[in-house]
């Protein structure tokens, strides 16, 4: 029998590998190594002259960068919070718990960008409902969207909202998987809920977390649709994140041989701090 | 007497066949659009388009959302394909993708629209990959009553390549009932020493706005204020800040750039001009409403439109909202040119020159042309002869919400307002604005060099920056300027310089 055949079976994977992601990989950097824009319309071939551009003279990216690090951490950290909270919560025996499972999940089955133009009208500052309930009990208007620090807490509020379901479903699902024994062990020892809490559920449940904040940090990294739709990056640009960055280089001022050069940067970098994150929860969470 | 009797039937009967109001044809019941006109004659009225037959044919056009441009786009579109049989395909796309939808396929050599809206801005990376308009429409009736400003707007070293379909200026909005108001302008000279009347400046706008600012002055029971603006970063907001500059920044004893020194091509835009501009226009984050500092045009023309404040500058939508019957303060409105100021930057001399002046700003504005690799090239003029037909045309600049404005000398006429319910005086006050900026000598052309997008989108980061207090005007516009100079160095300041002078000349009056 001839076992080189096998390879052939290979092949149309391998296609779909290199159509699906190795051939836009290398088309980024092609593209990054030239000078396409609005008025270059060509892939020339300049070197590495936007990457000297992005290194010493766009303190822009960089801004939006730690921005964005700011902007991902916090949320996901809250949403694990909140949705690690109503998981316990539905994962014990209360009344309407089905009811309340699909009334958490409600939030991240609508669309974004929908629910981000809602969120905007809601927290329109002259115009929205929330500054005239406040209004009415007499505090002043507050600056949601047109506030620098304001505006970020706004966006993290609008991220929280539509994700923490995500985390909620994650960790519920985790939650229902685990063994029933150490549960039981710690009953008879007379574990308090907060102790069980502490010594069996948490611990058992750090695979599933790690994997969890993992997932929604890669989402979170790429918020683009909520920071569009809700401030365009503003006030200035106190709520620009590197995806919506990347957007103006590339799509609306038509860099778009910048725009590679940022991208491609962008994904190293996200790959390396993603895996030392992981790598770190992994210390913190799990103990051997 | 059985004389006078028939002389007066005749009389009446020719009243209601000639009056505009009772005129009626058969193309008006089909089309309620254009029932205060009905069809008027012209080589794409509705009786010419009904002649054509493009059965089997499909135009595809790309527009702006719904409703600025969007709306009329669509609605010609349905009632072209009534009359024609073609099929049309209309896509609306945000107005900050408007650029890129257009040029991804441009630069790909693909043409997956025939007809592509913009801005008059445009004109210059898009040119090369459009159709010049054909010489038949160039030499039409209804292209002759264009205004020769926006024909220059349209073209490019004399070839017409955008079809006008909207002529666009930025002005003053004001509430009459206020300014006017005896009561008012007494409380005020009490108050501030100062004389309550259409701002000359902008510091008399200001100073007016900071003070009607955020209590209820026309007794509705809510709250108003001083000014709206766009001052939203990514929603033309470049355009505002230039309109508050002009006057501080465009002397006419320095012809030769107001963006740049056309010898040197030197970013002129953090002079001590532009940063007066930016300074007022810091200050004015404390007269919007609230949120005002991310109005985009669409929250402007609502806010102002909608009663909410004193003051407006900006295209003529939100004053025509304001006049549309169902408004709350139509009829109520007024408007001047951009205010102006008591001192010009004067660049030769690097210092003020002391004494008034006034610099209207030619805004770009909606732009409209066929792509070169088009295969339905004759369709698509055709359809944009239908839009700015004169019916259409003036159907579609009375509706605010449309953002089709003025562009022909017929528009300059009180008439022309007064019939669809706007007060004489108000209508006179209009058409006196806009014909005064027509015959300015001191006018201000938006920027239409290569790389254009770049320009305007450095400055609105750096404007943005000082408006939400993250640098000073100085250190914002000193980086815009920086950023200026890296663009010029990218494209090439002779590429620059060849594109620019052509609007250089434009506000020298040279061309």
């Amino acid at each position: 029998m001839n076992f080189k055949h096998k390879f052939v079976f290979l092949f149309p994977g391998l296609f779909v590998l290199i159509g699906i992601l190795i051939f836009p990989i290398i088309f980024t950097i092609r593209l990054s190594l030239s000078g396409w824009n609005s008025y270059t319309p060509e892939m020339n071939f300049i070197g590495i002259t936007n990457y000297i551009r992005l290194f010493t003279d766009d303190p822009r990216f960089w801004e939006s960068f730690f921005r964005l690090s700011f902007l991902s951490v916090t949320t996901v950290i809250l949403q694990y919070i909140i949705g690690f909270a109503l998981a316990l919560m539905v994962w014990r025996e209360i009344k309407f718990k089905r009811f309340f499972r699909v009334i958490f999940l409600i939030p991240m089955m609508t669309t974004p960008v929908i629910m981000t133009v809602i969120w905007r009208t809601f927290f329109h500052e002259s115009l929205g409902p929330l500054n005239d309930l406040l209004g009415r009990v007499g505090v002043e208007p507050i600056l949601w969207l047109s506030d620098p620090v304001i505006a970020k807490f706004t966006v993290i509020i609008v991220e929280v909202w539509q994700w923490t379901p995500f985390m909620f479903l994650l960790l519920l699902a985790g939650l229902l998987s685990l063994p029933k024994e150490p549960f039981l062990a710690a009953a008879i020892d007379g574990a308090s809920p907060f102790r069980k809490f502490v010594y069996v559920t948490f611990p058992l449940m750090a695979p599933i977390s790690i994997g969890a904040i993992i997932i929604r940090l890669i989402e979170a990294s790429k918020i683009m649709d909520t920071v569009f739709v809700l401030t365009s990056g503003g006030p200035g640009t106190s709520t620009e994140t590197s995806s919506f960055y990347i957007y103006i280089k590339g799509l609306r001022e038509f860099q778009m041989g910048y725009a590679a050069t940022l991208s491609f940067t962008y994904l190293v970098i996200m790959i390396i701090s993603l895996t030392i994150i992981a790598k770190v929860l992994t210390k913190l969470m799990i103990k051997e | 007497m059985k004389t006078i009797k028939t002389c007066v039937t005749a009389l009446i009967s020719a009243l209601l066949v000639f009056s505009p109001v009772a005129y009626a044809d058969k193309w008006s019941d089909q089309f309620p659009h254009i029932k205060a006109t009905g069809d008027i004659p012209g080589e794409c009225s509705y009786e010419a388009m009904s002649k054509k037959n493009y059965k089997g044919k499909t135009l595809k056009i790309n527009t702006h959302a719904v409703p600025v441009m969007g709306e009329p786009t669509a609605l010609h579109a349905e009632q072209f394909a009534k009359l024609t049989g073609a099929k049309v395909d209309v896509t609306h796309t945000p107005a900050g993708d408007l650029y890129a939808k257009a040029m991804v396929p441009f630069q790909a050599g693909q043409a997956p629209y025939d007809i592509v809206f913009g801005f008059s801005n445009f004109i210059n990376d898009w040119k090369r990959y459009l159709e010049p308009v054909p010489k038949k429409y160039v030499e039409m009736k209804q292209m002759k009553d264009v205004t020769a400003s926006h024909i220059a707007i349209a073209s490019w070293d004399g070839v017409m390549y955008q079809f006008p379909v909207d002529g666009d200026r930025h002005y003053l909005k004001y509430r009459k009932d206020v300014i006017d108001n005896p009561e008012y302008q007494k409380k005020y000279k009490a108050d501030t020493g100062k004389e309550l009347r259409v701002p000359r400046t902008w510091k008399e706008y200001g100073e007016m706005a900071a003070y009607f600012n955020g209590w209820d002055w026309d007794g509705d029971g809510e709250k108003e204020y001083g000014s709206a603006e766009v001052m939203k970063k990514d929603d033309l907001m470049y355009a505002a800040f230039y309109s508050r500059s002009a006057a501080y920044s465009k002397n006419p004893k320095t012809p030769g750039g107001f963006f740049f020194d056309l010898k040197t091509m030197k970013p002129l835009i953090n002079n001590p001009g532009f940063v007066e501009a930016l300074t007022d226009w810091v200050a004015a984050t404390k007269y919007v409403p609230p949120g005002g500092i991310n109005f985009g045009l669409g929250d402007e023309i609502g806010s102002f439109g909608g009663g909410q404040t004193l003051f407006s500058f900006s295209w003529d939508d939100a004053f025509v909202a304001a006049m549309q019957p169902d408004s709350p303060i139509n009829n109520k409105v007024g408007t001047a040119q951009l205010p102006g100021a008591m001192k010009v930057w004067n660049r030769s001399n690097n210092s003020w020159d002391n004494g008034f002046n006034q610099a209207p700003f030619f805004v770009w504005g909606w732009a409209v042309g066929v792509a070169k690799k088009s295969k339905e090239k004759e369709m698509a003029f055709d359809y944009l002869c239908f839009f700015a037909n004169e019916a259409n045309h003036q159907a579609d600049i009375g509706i605010g919400r449309f953002g089709v404005n003025p562009f022909r000398d017929a528009d300059f006429k009180v008439d022309v307002w007064t019939q669809i319910g706007w007060d004489k005086d108000i209508a006179q006050s209009y058409v006196d604005t806009l014909a005064q900026m027509e015959k300015s000598k001191n006018r201000v052309f938006p920027l239409r060099v290569p790389g254009t997008f770049e320009f305007n989108a450095a400055l609105a980061t750096a404007a943005a920056k000082a408006l939400a207090g993250q640098l000073s005007p100085q250190a914002a516009l000193d980086e815009a300027a920086k950023q200026w100079e890296d663009i010029l160095n990218r494209v090439g300041k002779d590429n620059v310089r060849k594109a620019y002078s052509v609007g250089v000349s434009m506000e020298d009056n040279k061309l």
